[in-house]
Order: C-alpha cells, then sequence, then structure tokens
C-alpha cells in the first residue's frame, strides 16, 4: 500500500520544489476525483441542506424561513405515509431478506450439485431492473389475471390476494417484489462469507457433537458478523433509495398509500415545483442514511484503529 | 455440509478398532442420492428456485399469447398458439405520448447513453484508482473518504445541484449531462474497484518502471492497463447493467425524445390512455431487460465478481 513515492524527483537538484507541483501528473489526474468528493458530493449536499430552509419554489433563492419548510413537511400526510411505507418495507426486507438469503446461502453450502446453476438462477432478477422487476410484478399481482385468478379458478372462489390494489396492503406487494430481486444478492454475499469460514470449525463441532443447527446459530453466525454488518449497510443504504420499484409497480397508488420519500422528493422538486419542499425532504433522507451509516464507519474504521 | 464433509482420512486412522461393533459403522455412509436430507435439501432449493424463474417465465409466455387468449385464460398456462406480434408491436408501433415508433426509440437512446457513459466513466475512474494507489499525495486519502461516503448519499441529495451546475455549462438535458452524471455516479464503486485492484499488484514492478524512468502515464498506459484487464472487465459488466438499469438520471436528466429505454418502458406500460396489452406490455418489458440478462448469463462468475464489489451501488 505504502508505494507513494511522493519526494521522487531525485534528479531535480535545484531549491525545494514548490509543494503543490510534487506529484503534478497524479494530482491533475485525480482532479476529476476531487471535483466529484468535493464539489459534487460534499458541495451538493451542504447546498441542498443550506436551500432546505429556504422558501424556494420554481427557483432556488437564498431568502431563509427557518424550519417552515420541515414543519410544512412533518405535517403533510403525505409525508407521514411515505415515511411509515419505507419504516415497514425496510424493517421487513432488511428481516427477510437476511433470512432468506442466509438460508438459501446456507444449503449452496452443502456441497451440493448444480451448485452454478442454482447460483444463476437466484441471482439474475439482481441484473434486471427495478422497472422491469416492478412491471412483471404488477402483471403477476393484476387480481384479474395473475395469481388471485389462478387460485380463485382451482375453486376457492372468496380468495383475496390483491395487494396492488389494496391501500393496506399494497407495501407488501411492492415488498414481495423487492425481496424477488434482492435476495440473491444477499445469498451471494452470504454465501462468500460462508466459504470464508474455516473447515475445522465444522470439524471441531462435529467431534463436539453439536447438531448443525447449533453450530450455524452459536458459532458460524457470530464468526459471520463483519458478513452481516457490511450486508446490512448495503440493503440499508439501497432502502432508502426506493424509487424505480414503486413508480413501476404502483405509480404511488392507490391514492397516495404507497409513496415513499424518495418519489416525495421527486415529485415536489421536478413537478409540484416546490424546490424547498423537495430539499427539506432530501435532508430528511440524508440524516436517515446518516444515522445507519455513521455508527458502522465508526465500528469498521474506528474500531480498527484501536486493535 | 457436517454430514459429508468427513474426509476418508479419519477412516483409515481408526481402521484397527473397526472390529469393534459396539461402535457401530464408522467413516463415511456410502453416498445414496435419495437420502432424507438430500431430498429436503434438493426440494427446498428447487422450490426457491422455481419462485425465482416464475417472473421471468410468465413473461415469456404472455409476451407470446394473443389478448383473447390473455383474458380467457391462466398467466402460467403455455400459449395455445404462439405468436410475435406482441414483440414486433412493442419493439416498432407501441406509443408513448405522441411518438409510435416502439421501444426502438428508447433501446437506441440506451444505447447512445451507454457506450460514451461506460467508456468515460471507466476511463476517469481508473486514471483516479490508479493514482490512488501508486501516487497517493496529501490529501488523496481523504478525497477517497469522501467519495466512498458520498456513495451512500441518497442521490435525490445532490440532483438538484448537480442541475444547476448542468444548466450553467448549458448541457443540462443533453446526451453529455447525462454521461457526465453517469460518470459521477459510478466514480466511487469504480475507483474503489480500480484502487484496490492497483494496489494489490506487486510493488516492485511499479518500482522497477520507475528506476527505468517511466513517467505517472507511462506507467499508466504501459503496465498497469494491461495487468488490469480482468478488473477492466468487472467494471464493463458493473456500468454496462448498472446504466442500463437506470431509471432516475433519465428521466431527470433528459427531454422526453431523449429517454432511455427504462424510462420509455415504464411510459408506454403504465399509460393510462387506450386498452391495456398485456401481451404487448410483457415483451416490452422482456425486452428492456434482454440487455443486463444477456450480460448476466455471459459473464457469469464475473458478473459475481462485479456485485461483491460494486454492492455498494445497490
Amino acid at each position: 500500500m505504502a508505494k507513494s513515492i511522493p519526494s521522487a524527483r531525485p534528479n531535480i537538484p535545484s531549491a525545494r520544489p514548490n509543494q503543490l507541483f510534487r506529484n503534478l501528473n497524479s494530482k491533475i489526474a485525480s482532479i476529476p476525483m476531487i471535483f466529484v468528493a468535493l464539489v459534487i458530493f460534499l458541495g451538493g449536499s451542504v447546498w441542498t441542506v443550506v436551500y432546505s430552509f429556504t422558501n424556494s419554489r420554481l427557483l432556488p433563492r437564498l431568502s431563509f424561513v427557518g424550519l417552515d419548510q420541515y414543519e410544512r413537511l412533518w405535517a403533510s400526510s403525505r409525508w407521514i405515509i411515505s415515511i411509515q411505507n419505507l419504516a415497514i418495507y425496510g424493517v421487513l426486507s432488511l428481516i427477510f431478506s437476511m433470512v432468506i438469503g442466509f438460508v438459501l446461502a446456507a444449503l449452496m453450502d452443502q456441497k451440493i450439485r448444480f451448485e452454478n446453476v442454482f447460483r444463476t438462477i437466484f441471482l439474475y432478477p439482481f441484473a434486471l431492473s427495478f422497472i422491469v422487476t416492478g412491471l412483471v410484478w404488477q402483471w403477476l399481482l393484476n387480481p384479474e389475471y395473475g395469481v388471485q385468478h389462478i387460485v380463485r379458478g382451482f375453486g376457492w372462489e372468496g380468495f383475496v390476494f390483491n395487494p396492488l390494489y389494496d391501500a393496506d396492503l399494497v407495501i407488501y406487494g411492492i415488498l414481495i417484489a423487492g425481496l424477488w430481486q434482492g435476495t440473491g444478492l444477499v445469498m451471494c454475499l452470504m454465501l462468500a462469507g460462508l466459504r470464508g469460514i474455516d473447515e475445522d470449525i465444522w470439524k471441531a463441532a462435529r467431534v463436539d457433537g453439536i447438531p448443525m443447527w447449533r453450530t450455524y446459530l452459536f458459532i458460524v453466525i457470530p464468526m459471520m458478523r463483519p458478513v452481516f454488518i457490511t450486508t446490512l449497510v448495503i440493503i440499508g443504504s439501497g432502502i432508502v433509495k426506493l424509487y424505480d420499484l414503486v413508480v413501476a409497480q404502483t405509480s404511488g397508488g392507490p391514492g397516495n398509500a404507497s409513496e415513499v420519500p424518495a418519489k416525495y422528493v421527486y415529485d415536489y422538486m421536478f413537478q409540484a415545483q416546490n424546490l424547498g419542499q423537495g430539499f427539506a425532504a432530501s435532508t430528511m433522507m440524508l440524516l436517515t442514511v446518516a444515522i445507519i451509516i455513521v455508527p458502522w464507519a465508526y465500528l469498521e474504521f474506528g474500531g480498527r484503529k484501536r486493535v | 455440509m457436517s454430514n459429508v464433509s468427513s474426509p476418508n482420512t479419519a477412516v483409515a486412522g481408526a481402521a484397527p478398532i473397526k472390529t469393534s461393533l459396539s461402535d457401530g459403522p464408522r467413516g463415511r455412509r456410502p453416498k445414496r442420492m435419495l437420502s432424507r436430507r438430500n431430498i429436503m435439501l434438493y426440494g427446498i432449493l428447487g422450490v426457491a428456485a422455481l419462485y425465482y424463474l416464475l417472473p421471468l417465465y410468465v413473461m415469456v409466455v404472455t409476451s407470446l399469447k394473443g389478448m383473447p387468449e390473455i383474458r380467457l385464460g391462466n398467466i402460467f398456462a403455455p400459449p395455445m398458439e404462439i405468436t410475435f406480434e406482441p414483440w414486433v408491436k412493442a419493439w416498432a408501433e407501441a406509443c408513448t405520448g405522441l411518438n409510435c415508433d416502439g421501444l426502438s426509440r428508447g433501446f437506441w437512446n440506451s444505447v447512445r447513453i451507454l457506450i460514451p457513459s461506460v467508456v468515460v466513466s471507466i476511463a476517469v475512474a481508473s486514471v483516479s484508482g490508479y493514482a490512488l494507489a501508486n501516487w497517493r499525495f496529501k490529501g488523496s486519502e481523504l478525497f477517497f473518504s469522501i467519495l466512498i461516503i458520498g456513495a451512500f448519499i441518497p442521490y435525490q441529495v445532490m440532483i438538484y445541484p448537480i442541475v444547476i451546475v448542468l444548466r450553467n455549462m448549458g448541457i443540462y438535458g443533453t446526451l453529455t449531462g447525462l454521461i457526465v452524471v453517469h460518470t459521477i455516479f459510478g466514480m466511487p464503486i469504480l475507483t474503489l474497484l480500480f484502487r484496490n485492484y492497483f494496489a494489490s499488484l506487486p510493488e516492485e514492478l511499479f518500482k522497477a518502471a520507475r528506476i527505468d524512468g517511466a513517467g505517472f502515464w507511462q506507467i499508466y498506459s504501459r503496465i498497469m492497463l494491461p495487468m488490469a484487464l480482468p478488473i477492466f472487465v468487472v467494471a464493463m459488466i458493473l456500468q454496462v447493467t448498472g446504466i442500463w438499469n437506470d431509471f432516475l438520471f433519465g428521466v431527470v436528466f433528459t427531454r422526453p425524445d431523449t429517454y432511455p429505454m427504462t424510462v420509455q418502458l415504464n411510459n408506454i406500460v403504465n399509460s393510462v390512455q387506450g386498452v391495456k396489452e398485456y401481451n404487448v406490455n410483457m415483451a416490452a418489458t422482456l425486452l428492456t431487460g434482454a440487455v443486463p440478462l444477456i450480460v448476466y448469463f455471459v459473464s457469469g462468475r464475473l458478473f459475481v465478481r462485479g456485485i461483491a464489489a460494486g454492492a455498494v451501488k445497490g
């Protein structure tokens, strides 16, 4: 890692070279990276946060109104619904994708035949876009032709499975599609984690006569803590961005029952011409991510230094 | 795993005691394909695989049926008579707004977006990763950390400032603008990918080139680039699927006549006017999903490697 040879200009014996021009090519080559990091990521985020305290409407204007936008935001029923939906979707999709992903990975780790075939099948939805995912599941869950229709066809006339048109259930319909798309990735990450576990651990557990499920639960899973944390962060930051899937599958409907924060932001910024609201909402999203990321970054990087 | 993993070495060591029957049989049991465990194992995996395959199957089947058959029947039933008309219609005739030239327009838009975006983003990121791995300077790690943290910031937070920047540069709504956006958001993960790869190459290589008098760009183009071919492929897979599947940037940063395929697909399927033609919709969906699916099936293990590195992007 320590390959830096910053002072590698031995053939210039003149006075001390200017600090700025040392390693100049590398600095020139890094200009895009520095620009993206400082101007877009850092600058853009700060800009949005600052403007969330203004009453910008069609165009951003610097006339501060304090926390007005936030008060309006939290008074809006649409925003409350968005937050609730994201919370339900987030918690359930974390739990289910972790559990399903881990179970599938554990099954795949049993030295099975056709492992490649199974992995290919479990992972292919991840290659598809959320738009495609949303549209397929919109079709599968179509009450007139889809699953509900089929089950009724078997003679169970009263069967109701109509999540996309039921305001109370719609978020679970989206969850089904989201899980279909994303569990393959979790499975792959978990499988990589399982393969990283020393074979001797398994032998030791067998010698001690510990049943397999207990070995998984009390030995392997605790050992896989870093994998779980990484997966958690990856899924978590993906959940906050949830947007395309909802747009494709339900367009936020029925009514506004399946709205999510990312869609709220987009709609207020680019359709309702109410930039201030959009900025306030996106600042809340930023805050949510910070709550997920900061503790993780602290554990991951802050902890390592002490060890 | 625990049932089969004990290798025969244990048997060989225990061979002399084997005669004492009270211990029961030792060593590995002869393998039976149809043990209860195997039936359970493959049963669960098989059911799961069916669940994952079902939507793809339904898409294909629906897209090959005529509308009357769809209205009558069962979405899981194979088509009674196969028709390719929905495919033709989806490709060449489906309407979005006033345009009725089908998804082909979106497809070519996406291709026009994809190729330069992939090339530019990988070129920029590979050079950054190389600089970070081999030519660190004061502050380079700090910028890199900001970049990586930035990967977790929701796009919605940064979109509007980017709109303003692009508007001031006069490229908002153009192809160039979208390429810039894809390059920006591909930056964190790709830079990480290249940085880690270049850092894993033997240091002596770099030092030898330095001693021979090669400079920054020379080492990059003559030594690093040829050695980094596999990682370039991984980066390409990552970017091709990522950019093709993008929806948000397409909506925000292009105009209706340059919409990428995903956006156009969504407009076709979710348009409110007209009779819903589910077979055309499914054909259109399959057409849009075809590119990443082909990349996925062809690239196989490399794709897995790409997402393992690039999962941050999800």
